[in-house]
């Protein structure tokens, strides 16, 4: 019955879009279509372009997969029986020395059999009509995406919809808002709404419109709103409605830009600090300057890698769990690695500082070599899983990304279970009394060996895990380590050796002032802007921020 | 890094030893072996930060000579390349090319990526008179008698891709935002990009440039700018952002809840060899604008592919059959076949006359048919838009029709500018 009056509908269409000599009255519907048809594989540009039109306009799923097939130039036509036929090709073969395809009907998709490519001539998409096909495609995917289960998408399509502010979408984005359960797409429907009513509306649906954009805190809706303001034409209660709704959101964006500058520093804050907290135990602590631990970072991260690619080859269905399997394991390798490193040379060299950091470094090229030997040069790609993905909207404007979420998370964790193990632990003890004098530790019996092992392994371990965070944000190729290097030491030299509350004021202070100098003098210069800061600040306070006091043995 | 370059450049050279000894063995190239075999240069660095793009070049470059050594060579002479590795080091670059010219005497070179290697070994060709065959898309502004650009210039790569777009069909933008990495490359493009948006109409307020450090990581703050740009919709984003920091970038971009219906993102440097180490998922529905893809639904492309897997696995590079080509990888291929085609037009290996024979030189390329420009050492290209898919692959939206004339001076920026190696010499001032 719809198609009935769709073809109804189209006809009529077709007749007023210019086909003035045929008077027939209401033929029946397959010969009017048939004409389309016709026309569509004819010559005119002018009729094929509205009989383009004529098919989109009646926005039957089947026609639609019709055109979409004409724009990719997979339509045929064929002459059978005396009348013309379009058919949709599948898929191409050779057989014999002819080329065969396998053809299906225009509408229905009902197959035809497999024919020679020769007795076909293909219905050319010119870009003349390529453009005229692409609108009504995008429309109706847009208009199906609000019924996609993922919420995200939802909001994509009702953004759109409304920037594209097209009256007839109207009735779809009111119908769609009635059942949306989300409350963010909810938000996003009703400013599509406002936005498609504030241009298409009567004077007072317009006021209305503006004042729901107003209370919506429409990002999108302000270049409309701005015109509206500003015209001439409008009414002064149009105006009037206007001018308060873009003051109201220009209001709303200044305190959304705080929100999500403070949660960016928030976030570049936890990457450092979670990058230097292993540097600050090993460095800070043992005196260690370990150029190899932006490559223990590395190997947390390719740990997760291998991690990733054993669920998906065993546990394919399982495949989000992986990232929770993927952090203790690229503890585990990182720590073991370093324990290896320090049981076989570093604990030779404790006390020579330069030493240890050739040694490290040397240590550093020999991981980097390994991973570039045994992975291959080229980056390597870690997928994250679903629940890292994607954001929450906490506020009109802003969302928080999952992945740096959970890295703030993670670094909360590792800075409580690292104060934890130092402070509240006898291990932790005995880690403290070495550091602070290691022949009178060793003299009251503690095993000084053992102990620097086990630190040397957990900061090591720190290293892994971060790496493992850092496949979330970023790359993961050999050379993983030496972007992060840099900033590890700067965090740790900052904030003071030796001192855990200094590496995280450090990490919190570098991070914050990279994200607020940033918007103003852009990435570029901000970096050249932290590292002078820091130089300065290193030339008045050259300990850093908490310079450690008292006596130390081995220093 | 070192032991890693010698073990590759070994494999390099094995695997062109064990082709020029199945070539020895075949009796239709018996004559050639009465004549010694020619010498050609392949400079691209084979470790180092440039090692994860270039090494693919060289692989290609040697493919491309194995087969016409398998053919019978060129004038009846096989080609043994002399494989150098500059290590990513521009000043290596100069030397190792004055090296492949004064000891090896290569009759050419096919060779760099990144422009600074490029004019770091400028003078050396120059001073020298040597030859270089240049694969990979740059900024232009340049015109040199030694070099033919087989890559695109800006106006076969950025202005399409913007008219793109700007069209209908591409959605209509009128806001654009280039975004790049801090080098030559991005500079020059974004000052073309932004005279002719200026040149089509759209105010400088609807312009936003942005530039990052080289390996970026943080995109917070520029992904947020860019959704209040986009806000409203209508705005695109120009992307020239250098390999590295593509995947920090994309993944920002997509989990700050932009969406590629909303606000596209059109990279000029991301090809199918960089997605292979990138976890693609926030990248699908993006676009890319190059002069070719692997996705290139041709007999010849279909053949190159083939071809360039079945190399990689036999003589067993790194990633094997899964190995895609990519835009460079086309020119530095169908490069090494004009030099073929010029040679034996000339029949000379000497560089002068070669160079005149270059000119207006055809070759049906993987892509589709290709043209030497008649007087400007670069090539006449079709330019393709293509979307980014799941697996890495790109599906091609559009694409010009016929080849696109090359312009190595910019109508827009450099209006007053031509390059001209026939009626003038090189860079001229056109008259007004």
């Amino acid at each position: 019955m719809r198609r009935l009056v769709f073809f109804a509908v189209g006809l009529l269409a077709w007749l007023a879009a210019g086909a003035a000599g045929h008077a027939a009255p209401a033929a029946p519907a397959p010969a009017a279509l048939g004409r389309v048809l016709v026309d569509l594989a004819g010559e005119d540009p002018a009729r094929r372009e509205a009989a383009v039109t004529l098919l989109g306009e009646t926005r039957d799923p089947k026609w639609l997969v019709f055109l979409a097939a004409l724009r990719e130039g997979s339509v045929y036509a064929r002459t059978r029986g005396g009348t013309l036929e379009l058919v949709v090709a599948g898929t191409k073969a050779t057989r014999g020395d002819q080329e065969v395809v396998d053809i299906r009907s225009a509408y229905e998709r009902a197959p035809l059999g497999i024919v020679p490519l020769a007795g076909l001539r293909e219905v050319p998409a010119d870009r003349r009509l390529r453009l005229v096909i692409k609108p009504f495609l995008d429309a109706d995917e847009t208009r199906a995406q609000l019924a996609d289960p993922d919420p995200a998408v939802r909001r994509g399509a009702a953004v759109k919809l409304g920037n594209q502010a097209d009256a007839g979408a109207a009735a779809v984005v009111e119908a769609a808002l009635a059942k949306e359960p989300d409350r963010w797409a909810r938000r996003a429907l009703t400013e599509a709404l406002a936005q498609i009513r504030l241009a298409h509306g009567a004077p007072e649906a317009r006021a209305a419109a503006a004042r729901t954009l107003g209370a919506v805190h429409s990002m999108n809706g302000l270049p409309a709103l701005q015109r509206l303001a500003g015209d001439a034409a409008a009414t002064p209660a149009e105006r009037e409605a206007a001018t308060l709704a873009v003051r109201q959101i220009e209001r709303w964006t200044l305190l959304a830009t705080a929100v999500e500058t403070v949660f960016q520093g928030a976030s570049l804050a936890s990457i450092l600090l979670l990058m230097a907290l292993g540097l600050a135990i090993v460095f800070g602590l043992m005196g260690v300057i370990n150029m190899a631990h932006g490559e223990l970072m590395a190997l947390g991260a390719y740990a997760t890698f291998v991690v990733q690619n054993w669920f998906r080859a065993q546990w394919p269905e399982r495949f989000d769990a992986y990232f929770l399997v993927a952090l203790p394991v690229a503890f585990v390798v990182a720590a073991a690695v370093g324990l290896v490193l320090e049981r076989g040379v570093i604990r030779f060299l404790y006390g020579r500082p330069l030493e240890t950091l050739l040694l490290t470094w040397g240590a550093s090229l020999i991981i980097q070599q390994g991973l570039r030997l045994w992975f291959g040069a080229a980056n390597v790609d870690v997928s994250s899983p679903t629940w890292l993905s994607g954001g929450v909207p906490v506020m009109a404007g802003v969302t928080f990304p999952w992945n740096r979420v959970f890295i703030i998370a993670l670094a909360t964790v590792s800075v409580a279970v690292t104060y934890w193990l130092l402070f509240r632990t006898s291990a932790g003890l005995r880690i403290r009394a070495v550091t602070q004098n290691r022949a009178m530790s060793s003299c009251l019996g503690v095993r000084a060996g053992v102990v620097d092992a086990a630190t040397f392994a957990f900061g090591a371990g720190l290293a892994g895990l971060a790496g493992a965070a850092l496949t979330q944000i970023g790359n993961v190729g050999p050379s993983l380590g030496q972007n992060y290097i840099v900033d590890s030491f700067m965090v740790v030299v900052t904030g003071g050796v030796g001192k855990l509350a200094g590496t995280i004021l450090a990490a919190a202070g570098l991070g914050g002032l990279t994200k607020g100098v940033e918007p103003a003098l852009g990435a570029v210069f901000g970096k050249v802007a932290i590292l002078v800061g820091v130089i300065l600040f290193l030339q008045r306070r050259p300990a850093g921020l908490f310079a450690t006091r008292g006596r130390h043995a081995d220093a | 890094m070192s032991t890693f370059s010698r073990r590759d450049f070994l494999k390099g050279t094995l695997a062109v030893g064990a082709g020029l000894a199945a070539g020895a063995g075949a009796p239709s190239v018996l004559t050639a072996q009465t004549k010694a075999p020619v010498k050609i240069g392949v400079l691209h660095s084979l470790s180092g930060t440039m090692a994860i793009s270039e090494v693919s070049l060289r692989d290609v470059v040697l493919m491309a000579v194995e087969e016409i050594n398998a053919k019978g060579g060129v004038l009846g002479r096989t080609i043994q390349p002399v494989v150098v590795d500059p290590a990513s080091n521009w000043d290596l670059f100069a030397e190792k090319a004055k090296q492949l010219l004064l000891q090896e005497k290569v009759a050419t070179v096919f060779g760099c990526w990144t422009s600074v290697s490029r004019k770091s070994v400028l003078p050396v060709f120059e001073n020298n008179n040597g030859l270089l065959f240049y694969p990979v898309q740059y900024e232009g502004e340049e015109c040199s008698r030694n070099v033919f650009y087989t890559g695109a210039t800006p106006n076969q790569q950025l202005i399409p891709a913007a008219e793109y777009l700007m069209s209908r069909e591409g959605g209509g933008y009128k806001k654009f935002y280039l975004l790049g990495t801090d080098y030559v490359f991005p500079r020059t493009a974004n000052k073309i990009l932004r005279a002719f948006l200026r040149a089509k109409g759209v105010p400088a307020d609807s312009i936003a440039e942005e530039y990052t450090p080289f390996n970026h990581q943080d995109y917070q703050t520029i992904v947020g700018k860019i959704k209040r740009f986009a806000a409203g919709g209508n705005a695109a984003v120009l992307s020239t952002i250098n390999g590295d920091s593509n995947v920090p970038f994309y993944k920002e971009f997509a989990n700050q809840g932009l969406r590629s219906e909303n606000a596209p993102i059109m990279a000029f440097s991301v090809a199918e060899d960089e997605l292979r180490g990138m976890d693609t998922s926030a990248l699908v529905g993006h676009l890319a604008a190059w002069n070719y893809y692997q996705s290139v639904d041709a007999p010849q492309n279909k053949k190159f592919v083939q071809a360039f897997k079945a190399y990689a696995k036999k003589t067993g590079l790194p990633g094997g059959d899964k190995r895609v080509t990519d835009d460079p990888m086309e020119a530095a291929y169908f490069g090494v076949y004009i030099w073929k085609q010029a040679v034996e037009k000339a029949k000379s290996f000497d560089v002068d006359p070669v160079r005149k024979a270059v000119y207006g030189q055809e070759f049906l390329a993987p892509g589709g048919k290709i043209k030497m420009h008649e007087n400007n050492h670069h090539t006449y290209k079709p330019v393709l838009i293509g979307e980014i898919l799941k697996d890495g692959q790109f599906k091609i939206v559009t694409r010009t029709k016929g080849l696109v004339e090359p312009e190595p001076w910019s109508k827009y920026t450099s209006a007053d500018k031509g390059c001209n190696w026939v009626n003038h010499k090189g860079t001229y001032q056109k008259k007004a």
